[in-house]
């Protein structure tokens, strides 16, 4: 569903992404890990062109994401996307967060927009805060909506951008039980995360990038158990509890 | 001290109703020139925090321009340099047609000056606040547009309030500046009292009495929209967890 | 239309002895409104309630009222509450001063506010008293960071300088208007005043940027 082909990246002078290549198919769970300025954040927002590429060829369903002719915004209709900051709008309630692109994006009227809000706040648990502002909720709730909010556009594809790496502690397992029940259902996702808990249970394969390439790319359980480069090796006994 | 004092001047026609006509002058002008300076400052600072650089580079000149050269000059320009440079038609209409020129002049020239304050409140307002929710907006696919009029502005305009207050009490002040060209608002027919009657002392006194009085109505109105317009959890830190 | 440019060659030097008091002016207003500025802050700043509420007072008063305003009263009614005669430049310094201190003071007041509480307390625990912490400790750190926002004020002043025409001092736009309305060349000469304006706020403008950029380095 998702095909990067050799894609490159610069900014400027420097060359955040060197000719990435990976294949997404529909249903698939991707974590991507590596160190800071890995370029992982860069890759998976090329998915939905908030990051432009120079050269390569990233096709999502089998459309050029770059390519001139592309309409951007209809491709990004079609994925959700979460952010680390969650991102949520603080002037609208958690119910309106959730109408407005449905409404002015999609064109849906007001009652089905509140309808399909309602339904995905079940499914994270947060229907009980829906005339709540974004300001009054904790971080993982926040978060939580934030996922319900891309869910809402009946996307193809959830990309994550580190999820949990803002939130305390306690309130990370909550986002990523709802991440795992996403997952569950079938959902095609590409998560950058730290958390390699997560990884370890939910994920398809693992990407680990490095200084802008991808080092290697395995079956989560492969990965895990014999990473195959020095690299993965390394920092996977920095991050994992010894 | 040798000087007599005599406060009854200031009630006695036709110097109060001078005064009052002053009152009336700076209450006109300072409104029209908001309005203008709100709508076009809004525009010009949202405009300056686009993508696109052709239209962020023009409101970039504009802004420049109209905040390097003196408010008096300006007024000047407006009064006394534009009507005879522009062409034909609109030229003639500027002289002779318009009524009361120097209230337009004084309205639209004070307009203009405030928008390029106004537009770099809404620019460092849209710039400190909206990039993050600005960007999932993007993410959902909305349009420029649309981020603009549903998420950034609504944001940025929350966050400029304070300084949108002050940029209505500089208006009210610059106001004064009509003088110059004629237009006697609050300040000049203190003076034209002052002239006619020297007794300067009361009269200043009351007219500066009337600026404090204006700018703590300002103040005081800006408070209860403040109140009115706040989201739980934005901006203060009235937070709820 | 014919357009007489020559207008500003033939007086230049009437013109250029305008833009020296407008420069005198701003300088003078400049150092005198820094300092005036700065002991209004220490006011709101010092311990006790009279003095800060007195500071407090006068800021906000003047910031309440046209410039003009305060134009007028030192130069009309001054002479008239003190007996003495001041000319028309002093009267207009002590206008600025008095009125730009103010804008200065609550500039100076947030710089300060920006240095943390910890380094005045470093500071009296050595010993020191509270206005030696603020003269050694404190005010050199708030004015490093508020250097940029204060020229950008000073800029301000410049510009502001032009309103001493409604009391007929010779500046550098009081004699643009002079030649403008003796000659009848009122669109030349205001051109060319809107024009060194504009030239000069520029320059000082880009100067306060790159400053800007050097100290963040």
């Amino acid at each position: 569903m998702i095909k990067f082909d050799k894609v490159s990246k610069w900014y400027g002078a420097f060359q955040v992404l060197t000719d990435c290549s990976l294949q997404v198919e529909k249903g698939e769970v991707i974590v991507v890990c590596g160190p800071s300025g890995s370029g992982k954040s860069t890759l998976i927002k090329c998915v939905n062109a908030l990051e432009s590429y120079q050269s390569g060829s990233l096709t999502v369903e089998n459309i050029e994401v770059g390519a001139a002719r592309t309409d951007q915004r209809k491709l990004r209709q079609r994925i959700g996307m979460v952010f680390q900051n969650f991102e949520l709008y603080p002037h609208l309630n958690v119910l309106d967060n959730l109408r407005l692109a449905q409404m002015k994006v999609l064109g849906r009227d007001g009652k089905t927009a509140a309808d399909v809000a309602v339904r995905l706040l079940e499914r994270v648990g947060m229907q009980s805060h829906q005339a709540k502002f974004p300001g009054q909720l904790s971080g993982g709730q926040q978060q939580r909506v934030a996922i319900a909010r891309a869910l809402v556009m009946d996307p193809v594809a959830m990309l994550f951008d580190e999820p949990t790496s803002a939130l305390d502690p306690e309130m990370v397992s909550e986002v990523l039980d709802v991440m795992a029940q996403l997952a569950q259902q079938g959902m095609t996702m590409m998560c950058v995360t730290h958390e390699m808990g997560f990884a370890r249970r939910v994920a398809d394969r693992i990407v680990f990038m490095d200084a802008g390439s991808i080092v290697e790319a395995a079956p989560a359980e492969i990965f895990f158990n014999a990473p195959q480069s020095r690299r993965a090796r390394d920092f996977l006994s920095m991050i994992l509890p010894r | 001290m040798n000087y007599q004092w005599q406060w009854s001047v200031l009630i006695r026609e036709p110097y109060l109703g001078w005064l009052l006509d002053g009152i009336k002058w700076t209450f006109a002008i300072s409104v029209m020139a908001y309005a203008i300076a709100l709508v076009l400052g809004t525009a010009i600072g949202a405009a300056r925090t686009l993508r696109n650089s052709r239209l962020r580079q023009a409101a970039a000149v504009y802004v420049s321009l109209l905040r390097s050269v003196p408010l008096l000059v300006q007024l000047f320009l407006w009064y006394f340099v534009v009507p005879e440079v522009l062409p034909e038609p609109a030229s003639h209409w500027l002289k002779r047609e318009l009524a009361n020129p120097e209230y337009w002049t004084t309205a639209v020239g004070l307009g203009l000056f405030m928008s390029a304050r106004i537009a770099e409140q809404i620019r460092a307002a849209i710039n400190a606040s909206g990039a993050g929710p600005g960007n999932a907006a993007r993410a959902q696919g909305m349009s420029t547009a649309q981020i603009y009029r549903h998420v950034l502005l609504p944001i940025g305009f929350r966050h400029a309030l304070p300084t949108l207050t002050s940029e209505l009490l500089n208006t009210v002040k610059n106001s004064s500046l009509a003088l110059t060209i004629g237009m006697l608002e609050l300040t000049g027919q203190s003076r034209q009292v002052e002239a006619y009657t020297f007794k300067g002392i009361e009269t200043f006194t009351a007219s500066t009495a009337i600026y404090i009085l204006m700018s703590l109505a300002v103040i005081f109105a800006s408070r209860h929209l403040e109140r009115a317009l706040e989201i739980p959890g934005m901006l203060s830190s009235r937070q709820k967890d | 239309m014919d357009f007489d440019i020559d207008v500003i060659a033939r007086n230049f030097s009437l013109l250029a002895e305008g833009m020296l008091t407008t420069l005198r002016l701003t300088s003078l207003a400049l150092l005198f409104g820094l300092a005036w500025g700065t002991l209004l802050t220490l006011g709101r700043l010092a311990p006790g309630r009279f003095l800060p509420a007195l500071a407090a007072l006068y800021v906000n008063g003047i910031r309440a009222v046209p410039l003009i305003m305060v134009i007028f009263w030192i130069y009309f009614l001054l002479p008239v509450l003190s007996g003495a005669q001041i000319g028309a430049f002093y009267s207009a310094l002590v206008a600025f001063v008095l009125f730009e201190g103010a804008y200065f003071s609550e500039i100076i007041r947030a710089g300060i506010k920006s240095i943390s509480q910890g380094q005045l307390r470093a500071a009296l625990s050595t010993g020191m008293t509270y206005l030696q912490g603020m003269r050694y400790v404190i005010l050199p750190q708030a004015f490093r960071k508020m250097a940029p926002v204060l020229l950008t004020q000073s800029i301000a002043l410049f510009q502001d300088t032009s309103l001493v025409y409604v009391v007929g001092l010779m500046d550098f736009m009081t004699a643009s208007a002079m030649v403008a309305s003796r000659d009848g060349r009122l669109v030349e000469l205001y051109s060319f005043a809107a024009l060194v304006y504009l030239v000069i706020s520029l320059a000082a403008t880009f100067v306060v940027r790159r400053m800007e950029q050097k100290f963040k380095a």
